[in-house]
């Protein structure tokens, strides 16, 4: 037989990252499947016994999670923003810092995406629903809720020169502090599973921390966490989403928004994402993401065109100005006096964003081979926050603008955003003061179920791979078990009750994962300078 | 009768290829037609290598290795696929278009019932090509 044992040029034996950990060695393979052990049972065990559990004990998980969000993103603010601080300033030196110059799987590699779809992929991963749900809600909210006690910064509107504020505390929270955690999660696992050769898990960042340890319990935890929060982050928005959707659908069409609606809602965006899955990264999950995109952007026209182009980019520059100006102040976690935005609002998304990272972090990793670093960080962490920031102020520019119009074209906005809290038609009452309201809004809904189902795909296809011990050609049976697995997951939560509980849990564990990402910083630093040698 | 065999391989799993690679080369020196092993991977590192260039390089030493003990005219080609699990069977498609190869010759379990929904690598070939298609079962 061939000698297989010898290595080629660039392995892991020549880079100081030695290990002689072979990749799938602690895989089981019952039923022609290949699983990693303990990773796949633990996580799918644990899963389950919560979902038992939380449908068990409804109202004291109701309870417990609905006291436990609330009281980490208060006691832990200072934690949460520093840590998302550190983050951010790393990201910017990687790029002044000469390791800016290191490429994603070595010196000759060629990026496996070209820029279009790279983008797409990244951002329709990333993002969710999160652009058409609050793109109107955000800014509306900040200006004119809770009587004035959730501007951001405490920052009056009303006053000359401010009224951008709104906007921007919402472009704070979608902008560089979010997508910085997103860079450092998926620019470390990029750098260890393309230029170190480790397999394409999250253990595999701590190896100069932990060394062969990984390869332990270490690691089992951290993937079985990662593993958790992925699939709770992904179902609880599934379920929740589903929920949205099913609004939506009531309020353009009049269909009663009955359980058997969602749940009917919840099979078709899992059937979606099963569709894409089966016919993997090129076929389904690139082309889906591709016709994401370009729905998206038309709908970004739409809006753009019908609030004006001029006047709303002249916004965008206000905008972009105050944004880099507060952005201090907007990132400090001590003395602050905007209790409402920064406690109800900041440290929740900061939250949000770390619990979702293992799953975004890990999806941009494997499509990112052959780029810089600096191009990376360019293209993950500048340029989301420059789109963010332009359809934040788009929508919640035009949204403002009816507002204050005082002609009432802007009554039925605040009436879902201010008067009652009815945040899923936030975006329908903008859309509904513009023509062709019958064609745009079932547009609009389909958009919704396709960012879902490319959050859901690649959120497959992540923990697949994780479960699978970092392999990423793991047999097809395994990505339908784990895509089926969150649809049925988030249906027994919708029906049983216990889809917010888990919301507050899958953010809870935000707060423990901030610590791996924070160490990822020191661990990808390592990597990289490796590679400039 | 045939000009070039193309032997899809996977590396990972010799002990089940061993018929298939001895019906390879007996039909290779039997027809005096070139081999060439090929082999579908991701970039991401996996079993067998940590990179692609030590995939290629280890399936070139397959191929020198079995082109010597068999004395047959042996080549190696990595595929290198974003996503191995759905791709595998277009890789291998376009790899036969790619060297021209007018047989193929590759291992195939025993179909069980999963094969009703998701139908073997072989099969899909040899519905999907023109050219001839030998299947070797593993026992």
């Amino acid at each position: 037989m061939a000698n297989l044992e010898n290595p080629g040029p660039g392995t892991a034996e020549s880079s100081g990252f030695e290990t002689d950990y072979q990749l799938g060695q602690d895989n089981i393979r019952p039923f022609g499947l290949d699983i990693h052990n303990p990773v796949f049972v633990i996580s799918g065990l644990v899963i389950i016994a919560f979902v038992l559990l939380a449908l068990a004990n409804q109202e004291a998980s109701a309870e417990f999670f609905g006291w436990l969000r609330p009281f980490l993103t208060r006691e832990f603010d200072w934690f949460l923003v520093i840590a998302v601080d550190i983050m951010l300033i790393f990201c910017l030196a990687l790029v002044v810092l000469p390791v800016g110059g290191v490429r994603i799987g070595g010196k000759d590699a060629v990026p496996d995406y070209s820029y279009p779809a790279w983008i797409a992929m990244l951002f329709a991963a990333g993002i969710g629903i999160g652009l058409l749900f609050f793109g109107v809600l955000e800014p509306v909210y900040y200006t004119y809720a809770e009587g004035g006690a959730a501007h951001p910064l405490g920052i009056d509107p009303s006053t000359p020169g401010n009224e951008n504020i709104g906007i921007v505390g919402t472009v704070h929270h979608w902008g560089l502090g979010g997508w910085c955690v997103y860079a450092v999660v998926g620019l470390t696992l990029a750098v260890y599973t393309y230029n170190k050769g480790l397999p394409m898990t999250l253990r595999s960042a701590f190896y100069p921390i932990l060394g062969e340890r990984i390869w332990g319990w270490w690691g089992h935890i951290i993937d079985t966490l990662a593993v958790f929060a992925t699939l709770f982050g992904l179902t609880t928005s599934l379920g929740l989403g589903a929920k949205q959707i099913a609004a939506g659908l009531n309020d353009v069409f009049g269909i009663e928004p009955s359980n058997t609606v969602v749940v009917v809602l919840i099979i078709g965006i899992t059937a979606v994402a099963l569709g894409s899955v089966l016919m993997g990264m090129d076929k389904g999950v690139k082309r889906l993401s591709e016709i994401n995109m370009i729905m998206a952007v038309a709908l970004f026209f739409f809006v753009l065109i019908l609030a004006g182009i001029g006047s709303t980019l002249a916004r965008f520059g206000d905008v972009m100005v105050q944004y880099v100006m507060h952005l201090p102040a907007l990132n400090n976690p001590f003395g602050r006096e905007d209790t409402s935005y920064f406690h109800g609002w900041t440290t929740f998304y900061w939250a949000w964003w770390i619990a979702w990272s293992p799953f975004v972090g890990m999806f941009i990793a494997r499509i990112s081979r052959g780029r810089t670093v600096r191009e990376f960080i360019l293209f993950v962490l500048i340029a989301p926050t420059i789109v963010c920031a332009l359809w934040m102020t788009t929508f919640g520019g035009a949204a403002i603008n009816m507002i204050e119009g005082g002609t009432g074209a802007g009554d039925g906005i605040t009436a879902v955003v201010v008067d009652a809290y009815k945040p899923e038609l936030a975006l329908f009452r903008l859309l509904d003061q513009y023509p062709l309201y019958s064609i745009i809004a079932p547009i609009s809904l389909v958009l919704i179920i396709v960012f879902f189902v490319t959050s859901s795909d690649s959120g497959s296809l992540v923990i697949d791979t994780i479960t699978a011990g970092g392999k990423i050609d793991a047999p097809v049976a395994q990505r339908v078990f784990w895509c089926t697995l969150e649809g049925l997951v988030a249906i027994a939560l919708l029906l049983g009750g216990g889809l917010s509980a888990l919301q507050g849990a899958a953010v809870s564990t935000g707060i423990p994962f901030t610590l791996v990402v924070l160490a990822m910083c020191w661990c990808v630093y390592l990597a990289l300078r490796s590679e400039e040698r | 009768m045939f000009q070039r065999i193309l032997a899809p391989v996977d590396l990972a799993h010799l002990e089940k290829l061993e018929r298939a690679l001895k019906v390879t080369a007996e039909e290779a020196r039997h027809h005096g037609a070139p081999v060439t092993f090929v082999s579908v991977t991701a970039a991401a590192p996996g079993p067998l290598a940590h990179n692609p260039d030590e995939f290629k390089a280890k399936l070139e030493a397959f191929a020198r290795e079995q082109a010597e003990s068999r004395g047959i005219d042996a080549s190696a080609l990595a595929v290198i696929s974003h996503d191995p699990t759905t791709d595998v069977d277009d890789a291998l498609l376009g790899a036969i278009d790619d060297t021209g190869a007018d047989l193929v010759i590759m291992a195939s379990h025993k179909p069980g019932v999963a094969a009703y929904f998701w139908p073997s690598n072989g099969g899909k070939i040899a519905s999907h090509s023109d050219v001839s298609v030998f299947l070797v079962r593993d026992t």
